[in-house]
């Protein structure tokens, strides 16, 4: 393991860079994939089209590709911006086309009565989505939108390959490479890496699971 | 419309039919009004210019049936490796679910540190792993090969854990029953609970098959030698200069696979709960007593029955 | 990104062309000019027990180079490559007995060619290999071969980047390079901040990355750079000088030393018979503003 011993400080900044990425496409895909979700469920048609379409796209696309056409298609219709937001844009509308299904069957698994009983007092779609059955959906969501989002930790590794760098797995190739360390250390301490984020989540969301358990 | 949606608004009348017209209009115009800004902006940077885009599209291009005949390569080995992974994720993680429930407390602990592991490493970097590991066993067989195990690896353990949420569903009587008619455990687990769990599983497995499927394209990504549909993408697109067109065509191809799949899982699916149904119908068995599938409940509803 | 790659495009063609054209001759369609073929020696004698020994007794030999580099090893759809290493790997190889179509060629990205030699699944590794010491704790290298220098080139209006110096002043100035190269390593003791660094896998997207403006600058070895204006007429240029020796070895077995001095013999004896400089020319040569080299001083096989 002396290969990793040396060069701490490397996998550390790799480490918060990864651990960045991960917040970030956390933070984005929570927001966009519930818009997404309300779309598929509203009463405007076209937007429930737009919904439907955007997940099909987006959920059969290696995420390789995603992030490609981000890397290279934004710049080439004229926007330029650090490939750090590229790589957390194109992690976002990925991982959210997943988040939209996963909060779409939470809705799902709210009985009707509780929206009927909404509208039957006179709320309104928002107010009847808003008030009454997104906070309901929250427990059942909770642990799909959980996996979703571990997996988005995992993905996060991919974000590097496109020209973002000095993430967590890009000390693999900046180690062994340019300074020629055996490739196996070097590795696991990558995989070492990645695994205190994933099984953390996985802690976190399960503590989660069981106070939202508790409380139903 | 899906029965979540119908409930959350009333049957609109006139005056919410106008307002769902009026946002309707709204929200078309703003998308066109993006989707033409994209359109317009690739077309002043010559991103939509009929050279960048024939040699993948248009028969009559003298580098036509040499693209596709790339592509054709590439997608067999994507597909190679994909059908393998598959099949020996499903074999393995059945195995897996089955051997994680039926050791005892204190045997199954070293089973699940090894399921947690697998599941909490990227993908990326499970290929990697058995790329250096194998080659420094002097075991490689080269990188289908690896894409292969790294995958079956991954995707085993997962397909183990929802097979296990599967068998945990299950009613205890089954068990029950089967112990009490004399089967051994194994026996009540190989021809009661697996093929059972299975069935209520099935929407979770097909999905992680088109996991996988897209999951071949990161091979390309770290191991050089690969030669799969992604890379195919690469390297066309290096070598004409399109990169964005080359890219846009194989996402494609990946997308209509997988709605493929995704097609030939609801048949599978409506086939096998079609089957279990009139099964239970004959035992007369209490209606509904297990978990419905999403197609289960359409197949009710517009009476759409195979 | 507009027909910049003429020269590529061509290669593309023809590498395509023969594909469909089920070609079974052996005629490799190299993106680049093709040399006269090694003399084959076939009544070389070698010690028993050696490599060369072994070699020419299995009458193959595996080596890795790197499929992307134009001028020094790029593949054409088939993976046959060519260029300058290609050329003098071949040229090793023959020394041994071995004809340039039973050689066995295999990709070595940066990344692996130390796990290539270690593993011993190549005897040698010819791919803009520079020799250093952190290296050569693994493997041995013979040669140099060649001497390169680290350069920088930017679009052809730039003024403000002269120079390796002026990346740290202007700290909004992006510079590519490919992930886990030497270059990369290089050029950020010259950054103001390590996100000024942008890393692809190839060097392909860093061109592509320069022309739809998401970095200003691209850094590796001068020859490979060449290539890229050469290509790209008029778009890009060099700026300052090399800032770098970059001595590219042939990499192989640590601790090789019989096999590391026939190499080096083998390259001198490349030198004095003008096959070195016919080498040159009809491939990385073919660039304008590159100049033939001369063999370098090789260093003791110790």
């Amino acid at each position: 393991m002396d290969p990793v011993l040396e060069n701490l400080g490397l996998f550390a900044s790799g480490f918060l860079r990864s651990l960045g990425i991960a917040a970030w496409g956390l933070l984005g895909s929570l927001v966009w994939g519930t818009v997404l979700a309300v779309f598929r469920i509203s009463p405007v048609p076209v937007l429930r089209a737009f919904g439907t379409f955007y997940v099909t796209w987006l959920r059969n696309t290696p995420l390789a590709i995603v992030l490609f056409t981000m890397a290279f298609g934004i710049p080439a219709v004229g926007i330029n911006a650090s490939y750090y937001v590229f790589g957390v844009v194109g992690l976002v509308l990925y991982t959210s086309a997943f988040v939209c299904e996963a909060v779409r069957s939470g809705v799902a698994t709210v009985p009707t009565g509780q929206a009927e009983a909404a509208r039957s007092i006179g709320l309104t779609f928002s107010q009847t989505l808003g008030l009454i059955v997104l906070p309901q959906a929250l427990r059942a969501v909770v642990p799909p939108v959980g996996n979703v989002l571990i997996a988005m930790i995992k993905n996060s590794a991919v974000v590097g390959a496109l020209g973002v760098g000095g993430d967590l797995f890009s000390v693999y190739n900046r180690l062994t490479s340019a300074q020629g360390y055996a490739a196996l250390p070097v590795l696991t301490g990558v995989a070492i890496g990645f695994l205190v984020m994933t099984l953390t989540a996985s802690a976190l969301l399960a503590l989660f699971e069981r106070r939202a358990a508790v409380a139903r | 419309m899906s029965e979540p949606t119908a409930v959350l608004f009333d049957a609109p009348g006139p005056r919410a039919r106008r307002r769902a017209f009026i946002a309707s209009v709204v929200a078309g115009l703003v998308i066109a009004g993006v989707v033409a800004l994209i359109v317009l902006r690739l077309a002043e940077r010559g991103q939509l210019d009929a050279e960048l885009w024939s040699p993948l599209v248009d028969p009559s291009d003298e580098q036509f049936d040499a693209v596709w005949q790339r592509i054709g390569e590439g997608l067999l080995v994507t597909l190679r490796a994909a059908f393998f992974a598959v099949v020996l994720s499903l074999v393995i993680g059945l195995a897996l679910a089955a051997a994680r429930l039926s050791l005892g407390r204190v045997a199954r602990i070293p089973l699940i540190g090894v399921i947690e592991l697998l599941r909490g490493l990227p993908v990326i970097v499970s290929i990697l792993y058995v790329d250096v590991l194998m080659r420094a066993l002097d075991v490689y067989q080269g990188s289908v090969t690896t894409l292969v195990i790294a995958l079956t690896l991954y995707n085993s353990v997962i397909i183990s854990e929802i097979t296990r949420a599967g068998i945990l569903s299950l009613p205890k009587g089954q068990v029950e029953a089967g112990l009490a008619v004399g089967l051994t455990r194994g026996q009540v687990m190989r021809t009661i609970q697996l093929p059972q769990a299975v069935r209520v599983m099935l929407p979770a497995i097909i999905s992680q098959l088109i996991v996988i499927l897209k999951d071949t394209a990161l091979a390309s990504i770290v191991l050089s030698q690969i030669e799969d549909l992604l890379k195919i993408a690469d390297q066309l697109g290096g070598f004409l200069d399109n990169r964005l067109q080359s890219y846009f065509v194989i996402g494609l191809i990946y997308i209509a696979i997988n709605l493929l799949l995704e097609q030939l899982a609801k048949l599978v699916q409506r086939r096998m709960s079609g089957q279990g149904r009139r099964r239970r119908t004959r035992a007369s068995t209490a209606p509904d007593a297990e978990q419905q599938t999403d197609t289960d409940a359409a197949d009710r509803t517009t009476g759409t029955r195979p | 990104m507009r027909k910049t790659r003429s020269a590529a495009f061509a290669a593309t063609v023809t590498a395509l062309l023969t594909l469909t054209a089920c070609g079974g001759d052996d005629a490799s369609t190299g993106a680049e000019g093709e040399v006269a073929q090694p003399e084959v020696d076939t009544s070389a004698t070698f010690e028993a027990g050696t490599t060369m020994a072994e070699v020419q007794e299995a009458g193959t030999v595996t080596i890795g180079t790197k499929f992307d580099q134009p001028g020094f090893g790029l593949a054409d759809l088939e993976g046959t490559p060519a260029g300058f290493d290609v050329e003098v790997a071949e040229y090793v190889a023959a020394q041994m007995g071995v004809s340039p179509e039973d050689i066995e060629w295999v990709e070595a990205p940066s990344a692996r060619r130390e796990d290539l030699i270690a593993n011993g699944d190549v005897d040698m590794v010819v791919a803009t290999y520079t020799i250093n010491d952190k290296r050569k704790e693994r493997i041995t290298f013979a040669g140099p071969y060649y001497v390169a220098g680290q350069q920088i080139m930017v679009n052809a209006d730039n003024t403000t980047i002269t120079g390796p110096e002026d990346l740290a002043a202007n700290p909004d100035v992006k510079i590519c390079s490919v992930t886990g190269s030497t270059p990369a390593e290089n050029i950020r003791q010259y950054l103001a901040s390590p996100d000024q660094l942008v890393t692809f896998e190839v060097y392909d997207d860093c061109v592509s990355a320069m022309q739809n403006g998401q970095v200003q600058a691209l850094t590796t070895d001068n020859v490979i750079l060449t290539g890229y204006v050469a290509e790209n007429e008029g778009e890009f240029k060099l700026v300052g000088e090399q800032f770098t020796e970059e001595p590219y070895g042939i990499g192989i077995e640590k601790g090789n030393t019989a096999f590391c001095e026939f190499i080096n013999e083998s390259l001198t004896e490349m030198a004095e018979s003008g096959a070195y400089e016919e080498a040159w020319t009809a491939t990385a040569g073919q660039y304008e503003g590159t100049e033939v080299p001369e063999l370098p001083e090789l260093d003791p096989c110790a």
